[in-house]
C-alpha cells in the first residue's frame, strides 16, 4: 500500500485511529481538568495535565528519532541536542517575557546576565523578545546544525556506530559548552523562572491546557507529515537506503541527499518538541544536553517498535509513564528496571510492542486461514550481517 | 667572625658526636636549665636561650626549636614549666617536651605558646641552616644551602664560605656557589668586576630568588652590568620557558596514559571483536571499586595492596565481561546497534547496583606512600611520582596486550576470528570459546584500568560514564582494530588537551578536542591508521 498524497495519509486507517486516540485521551482530560470541580474524584489536576503535555513532547521527540533511525537506518545518540536546543530558543523567549519582574528588575537583561554583570545583550540574544522570530529559530538553529553535521558525516559516508559515537560527542560537547557561563545561556542553572508565554501567565491552568492542545495539534501534524513522507516515493527511496545503501547508490540515487534532507527535518521536529517542553516544565537547562537522555530516548523507540511512527509515540509514553511511577515509588529501581528494558528489548523484542503486537495478530489470522497483508510496518530493518 | 666560625665548629662536634656526652667538653649544658631559660619575658633571654639549645647537642634539640617556631611550645601556667603541645578540641594537648609523654589536656586559657619575633625566628631559621650545611647527607646539604639563596647574612655567608672550602661534593659545592654569587650580588662594596663574574655564573641558575637579585641589579650604574644581567635573565627565561613545555608535555603524556589505560580494553572488544560496549566505562568502575575493597579487607597493607587489586580487578570485571558476552552479547553479533543499546542498558544495571552496594558517595582510595611524592628535577620542572607510575603502568599494559596478541596461540586466535569467524571456524577454532575469552581480556582490562584510575580520581559511580565517550573517541580516532593507532590517538589526544588547556581553559580545551575529532571523523571515517585488505569492508 502506498500514500502517495496527502489526503490517504489523513485518511488512512492508522492515521484515523492515532489522531482519534490522540485527540480523544486530550479531550478527555482537558473536560475532566475544566469542567469538574476540583473536589470531585472525577478531577483531573493540572498537574496530570503537564505531565500529558511533556509526554506528548516526549512522543514528538521519539517520533523525529523514529524518521531517522526506524526508516533510514541512522541511529542518533545526539538528538537530545536538537531538543535542547529548541527548548533553549523557546527559553530565550521566555526569559526576555520576564522583563523587570526579575530579581534584580532589569527590564532587558534576564538575570544570570545583571548577576554576570554584563552591559548589553549579546548578539545571539537579538530578536528573541519576538514570538515570531523565536518561532523561526526553534526551526533554525537545530536544523542547521543537523544540516551542517549531516552534510559533513554524509558526504565522507560516516555511517553505522561512527555516525552514533560522533552524535553522541556532538551532545557532550554541547553540554560542556552550555555549562560555560561565558556563553550566555545561564550555564549550570539554565533558563527558568518564566513567567508568562504571549502574555498568558503560564501559572494558569488556562494556559498549560492550551499548550497540551497546541502539543497534541504539533503531534497530529507531525503524524500526519512523516505518514506522508515515509508514504511517499522519496520515502521509499530513503527506506532502501536503510536496508541497502550501496545497492540504492548504485541504482543512481544521491544517498547522502536523502540522508541529510530526512535528518535536518528530523531535527528540526526534535527542536519543535524541545520548544513545545519548555514551557510546561518551566526550566531548561545543559543537563538536557546529556548524552544519557539521547539514549534514554532511544530506549523508548525501541519498546515502542520502530518504523511504525505511532510505535515511538506508544513507546515514549509508556517508558515515561513507567518513569513517572518508579520514581515514585521506588527511586532506587528505576534505573535497574531501565536497564533491564534496554536489554530485553534488545534480546526478546527486536520489533518492540508494536511488532509483538503484529505477531499475536498474524498468528490469530492464521488460525482463521485467512493470510495477512502486510501493512507498512513489517519491513524490519535489519542491518547487514557482517563478520563481527 | 669568630663567633661563626666557633658555631659551626661546635655544631659539627655536637651533631656528630651529640649523644657521647663526653665530660672533655664544656659540662652539658643542662636542658632543664635552658627550657626554663625561655620563660623569660626578655628576647634577649630568649636569644640566648635559642643559642644554647641550639649548642646543646641534646638529641631534641632541633625537634624543640622547630616547636618553638611553629608555636608549639607552651608555657603551663599551672606548673610554671615549658611543654609541648596541640590544639584539641578548644583547648591543649600537652606532652612532655623532652619525652614527648602524654600530660593529658588543659583549657586553652591554662597554656600560652612562647612568643619569638623576627629576630628571633630568623635567628632559629639561621641555626638550622647552619646545622644543615654541615648535615652528613649530601642531599640535605644541598637543600640546606639552596635554601640560604638571597641571605645577606654576613655569618650565614662566613659559614657558608667555611663550608664551601670543605666541600668536596660537586652539586653541592654548586649549590654554595650559587648562594655566595646571589650573596655578592647584594653586596654594596664588591667591585664591579667580582659582580660580572657573579651575573655570568648565574645566568643558567633557575631558582626565583636568584632571578629576584638579578632583577635587582637592573638599575645598576654601570652599562655593562645591566647589560649581563639582561642577557642573564633572557637566558633564564628561555631556559624557564623550555621546562615549562616540558612539564606540559608531561601532563599531556600521564593524561595520554589514562586515555590509553581506559580505552586500551574498548581496542579490544570494539576494535577486534566489532562490538560496542558501553559499559566499559562501568568495568572500569568495577576496576577501581575492587581496589576500594581490596583497601578494605587489608587496612594494614596501603603499601602492597595494590599488588592484589591489580589481578583481583582483572578477574572480577574480566568474570563480569564473560558474562556478559555469554548472556546477551552473544545473540546480538552482526547488529552493532543493538549491541550499544543492551550495553547501554547494562551499564545503568551495573551503575545502579554499586550505588546501592557503597551508597552513592564517593569513596576514596588510600594512595600508597611510595606513589605519593615528586621528582624534583629543578625549582620549575618537577614529576610527581603517581603520574610517572600510571605511564609506566598503562606502557606496560600495552605491551603486555601487545605480546598476547601476538606472541600467543589465544592471541592468534582471536585475530584470526576477527578477520574471518567462517574460515577460522573452518579450521577448528571454537570461535563461541573465543569471543567470551576475548571479551573477558578486554574487559580485565578494564577493570586494570580503573585500579590506576582510583588513585587519580575518586572513585564513584560515575566514574565509568566520565570516560566512555574519551575512550571512543581514542579508539575512533586511532582507527578501529590497530592497538598502535589507540596508542598514538591516546598520547597525541592527551598532550593536545594539556597545550590547549592554558590557552583556552579545562572546558574548551575539552570541546575542541572533541570537535577536532567529530571533523577528522569526516575526513578519515576509518580514523588515523585504517584496517586495510577485505575485513575492513564492513
Amino acid at each position: 500500500m502506498r500514500h502517495s498524497d496527502l489526503k490517504t495519509a489523513l485518511t488512512d486507517r492508522a492515521a484515523r485511529w492515532f489522531i482519534g486516540i490522540l485527540f480523544g485521551a486530550v479531550a478527555l482530560v482537558v473536560l475532566l481538568n475544566q469542567l469538574i470541580p476540583a473536589d470531585s474524584g472525577l478531577h483531573v489536576s493540572s498537574y496530570t495535565v503537564t505531565l500529558l503535555g511533556k509526554y506528548l513532547c516526549y512522543a514528538l521527540l521519539a517520533m523525529a528519532l523514529d524518521l531517522v533511525w526506524g526508516y533510514c537506518g541512522i541511529l542518533s545518540l545526539g538528538h537530545g541536542a536538537f531538543f535542547a536546543l529548541g527548548g533553549y530558543a523557546m527559553g530565550m523567549y521566555l526569559m526576555r517575557q520576564i522583563g523587570d519582574r526579575g530579581v534584580y528588575g532589569n527590564p532587558v537583561l534576564p538575570d544570570f546576565m545583571v548577576f554576570l554583570n554584563w552591559q548589553e545583550l549579546p548578539w545571539y540574544w537579538l530578536g528573541s523578545h519576538s514570538f515570531l522570530f523565536t518561532m523561526v529559530l526553534i526551526a533554525l538553529v537545530p536544523g542547521l546544525l543537523a544540516f551542517v553535521f549531516g552534510w559533513l558525516a554524509f558526504r565522507s559516508r560516516v555511517t553505522g556506530v561512527y555516525l552514533s559515537i560522533i552524535t553522541q560527542a556532538l551532545t557532550y560537547a554541547l553540554m560542556l559548552a552550555f555549562f560555560r557561563n561565558e556563553l550566555g545561556f545561564g550555564g549550570n542553572n539554565g533558563l527558568t523562572d518564566f513567567k508568562d508565554i504571549l502574555g498568558f501567565s503560564l501559572r494558569e491552568d488556562s494556559t498549560r491546557v492550551a499548550l497540551l492542545i497546541a502539543t497534541a495539534i504539533a503531534l497530529a501534524l507531525a503524524f500526519v507529515l512523516c505518514r506522508y513522507i515515509t508514504g511517499s516515493r522519496m520515502g521509499r527511496v530513503v527506506m532502501a537506503v536503510r536496508d541497502g545503501e550501496s545497492r540504492a547508490r548504485f541504482l543512481g540515487y544521491r544517498t547522502e541527499h536523502y540522508k541529510l534532507w530526512i535528518f535536518t527535518l528530523s531535527a528540526v521536529l526534535a527542536g519543535i518538541a524541545g520548544a513545545l517542553y519548555v514551557p510546561q516544565v518551566g526550566i531548561i537547562n545543559p543537563g538536557e544536553f546529556s548524552p544519557l537522555n539521547s539514549i534514554e530516548l532511544v530506549v523508548w523507540v525501541a519498546v515502542g517498535g520502530r518504523a511504525t511512527l505511532y510505535g515511538a509515540v506508544i513507546g515514549a509514553i509508556l517508558v515515561n509513564y513507567g518513569k513517572t511511577v518508579f520514581t515514585g515509588i521506588m527511586p532506587e529501581a528505576w534505573l535497574f528496571a531501565l536497564g533491564g528494558l534496554f536489554v530485553a528489548v534488545t534480546l526478546f523484542l527486536p520489533r518492540g510492542l508494536v511488532g509483538l503486537a503484529d505477531n499475536v495478530r498474524q498468528r490469530l489470522r492464521k488460525s482463521d486461514g485467512n493470510n495477512s497483508n502486510g501493512t507498512a510496518n513489517d519491513d524490519q530493518p535489519e542491518a547487514p550481517h557482517e563478520p563481527a | 667572625m669568630l663567633r661563626v666560625f666557633a658555631l659551626a665548629l661546635a655544631l659539627l662536634c655536637l651533631t656528630s658526636v651529640a649523644q657521647a656526652e663526653s665530660p672533655a667538653t664544656e659540662p652539658t649544658t643542662d636542658i632543664e636549665e635552658v627550657l626554663q631559660q625561655l620563660r623569660s619575658r626578655s628576647f634577649d633571654d630568649k636569644a640566648a636561650a635559642i643559642d644554647a639549645l641550639a649548642h646543646s647537642g641534646h638529641p631534641r634539640a632541633d625537634a624543640l626549636l622547630k616547636a618553638l617556631q611553629d608555636r608549639r611550645l607552651l608555657l603551663d601556667r599551672a606548673n610554671d614549666r615549658i611543654v609541648l603541645g596541640e590544639r584539641a578540641d578548644g583547648g591543649w594537648q600537652l606532652h612532655d617536651p623532652l619525652s614527648e609523654a602524654d600530660l593529658g589536656t588543659v583549657e586553652s586559657r591554662a597554656a600560652a605558646p612562647i612568643t619569638i619575633n623576627n629576630r628571633l625566628r630568623r635567628q632559629i631559621e639561621n641555626l638550622q641552616a647552619v646545622v644543615g650545611l654541615n648535615n652528613p647527607d649530601a642531599t640535605l646539604r644541598r637543600a640546606a644551602a639552596i635554601s640560604l639563596i638571597g641571605t645577606k647574612d654576613p655569618d650565614l655567608l662566613a659559614a657558608l664560605r667555611e663550608r664551601r672550602a670543605r666541600e668536596d661534593n660537586t652539586s653541592v659545592a654548586a649549590a654554595i656557589d650559587t648562594t655566595l654569587n646571589t650573596a655578592a650580588l647584594y653586596s654594596e662594596d664588591s667591585d664591579l668586576n667580582a659582580r660580572l663574574n657573579a651575573i655570568e655564573a648565574l645566568s643558567g641558575s633557575l631558582e626565583p630568588t636568584v632571578r629576584n637579585a638579578l632583577r635587582s641589579r637592573l638599575d645598576s650604574d654601570a652599562p655593562s652590568e645591566r647589560k649581563a644581567v639582561e642577557t642573564a635573565l633572557k637566558r633564564i627565561d628561555a631556559r624557564t620557558a623550555r621546562y615549562q613545555t616540558a612539564d606540559t608535555l608531561f601532563f599531556g603524556l600521564s593524561l595520554g596514559s589514562v586515555l590509553l589505560l581506559a580505552a586500551i580494553g574498548l581496542a579490544i572488544t570494539f576494535g577486534v571483536m566489532g562490538v560496542i560496549n558501553m559499559a566499559h566505562g562501568e568495568l572500569i568502575m568495577l576496576g577501581a571499586y575492587t581496589t576500594f575493597v581490596v583497601q578494605q579487607i587489608f587496612p594494614q597493607g596501603h603499601e602492597w595492596s595494590l599488588l592484589v587489586a591489580i589481578p583481583a580487578a582483572f578477574l572480577i570485571s574480566g568474570f563480569v565481561g564473560v558474562l556478559i558476552e555469554r548472556f546477551v552479547i552473544r545473540y546480538l553479533y552482526g547488529r552493532p546497534l543493538e549491541t550499544l543499546l543492551a550495553t547501554f542498558g547494562i551499564s545503568l544495571i551495573l551503575q545502579q547496583a554499586v550505588r546501592v552496594i557503597f551508597s552513592p558517595l564517593n569513596r576514596s582510595v588510600v594512595t600508597p606512600e611510595w606513589m605519593s611524592g615528586a621528582w624534583q628535577i629543578n625549582p620549575v620542572f618537577s614529576l610527581t611520582f603517581n603520574r610517572l607510575y600510571i605511564i609506566a603502568f598503562a606502557l606496560t599494559v600495552f605491551l603486555g596486550l601487545l605480546l598476547v596478541l601476538k606472541k600467543t596461540r589465544l592471541g592468534l586466535q582471536v585475530r584470526a576470528v576477527s578477520q574471518n569467524r567462517q574460515t577460522a571456524r573452518g579450521l577448528g577454532i571454537r570461535s563461541d570459546r573465543i569471543n567470551a575469552l576475548t571479551f573477558g581480556l578486554g574487559s580485565g582490562i578494564a577493570g586494570v584500568a580503573g585500579v590506576a584510575l582510583a588513585q587519580l580520581t575518586n572513585v564513584g559511580p560515575n566514574l565509568g560514564q566520565a570516560y566512555i565517550i574519551d575512550s571512543f573517541m581514542v579508539v575512533v580516532f586511532g582507527g578501529v582494530g590497530n592497538l598502535w593507532g589507540t596508542l598514538t590517538a591516546a598520547f597525541s589526544l592527551g598532550i593536545a588537551n594539556k597545550l590547549l588547556e592554558p590557552v583556552s581553559g579545562a572546558v574548551l580545551a575539552k570541546i575542541f578536542v572533541l570537535v577536532f575529532i567529530i571533523l577528522f571523523i569526516q575526513r578519515k571515517p576509518r580514523g588515523l591508521f585504517p584496517q586495510r585488505g577485505r575485513a575492513a569492508e564492513e
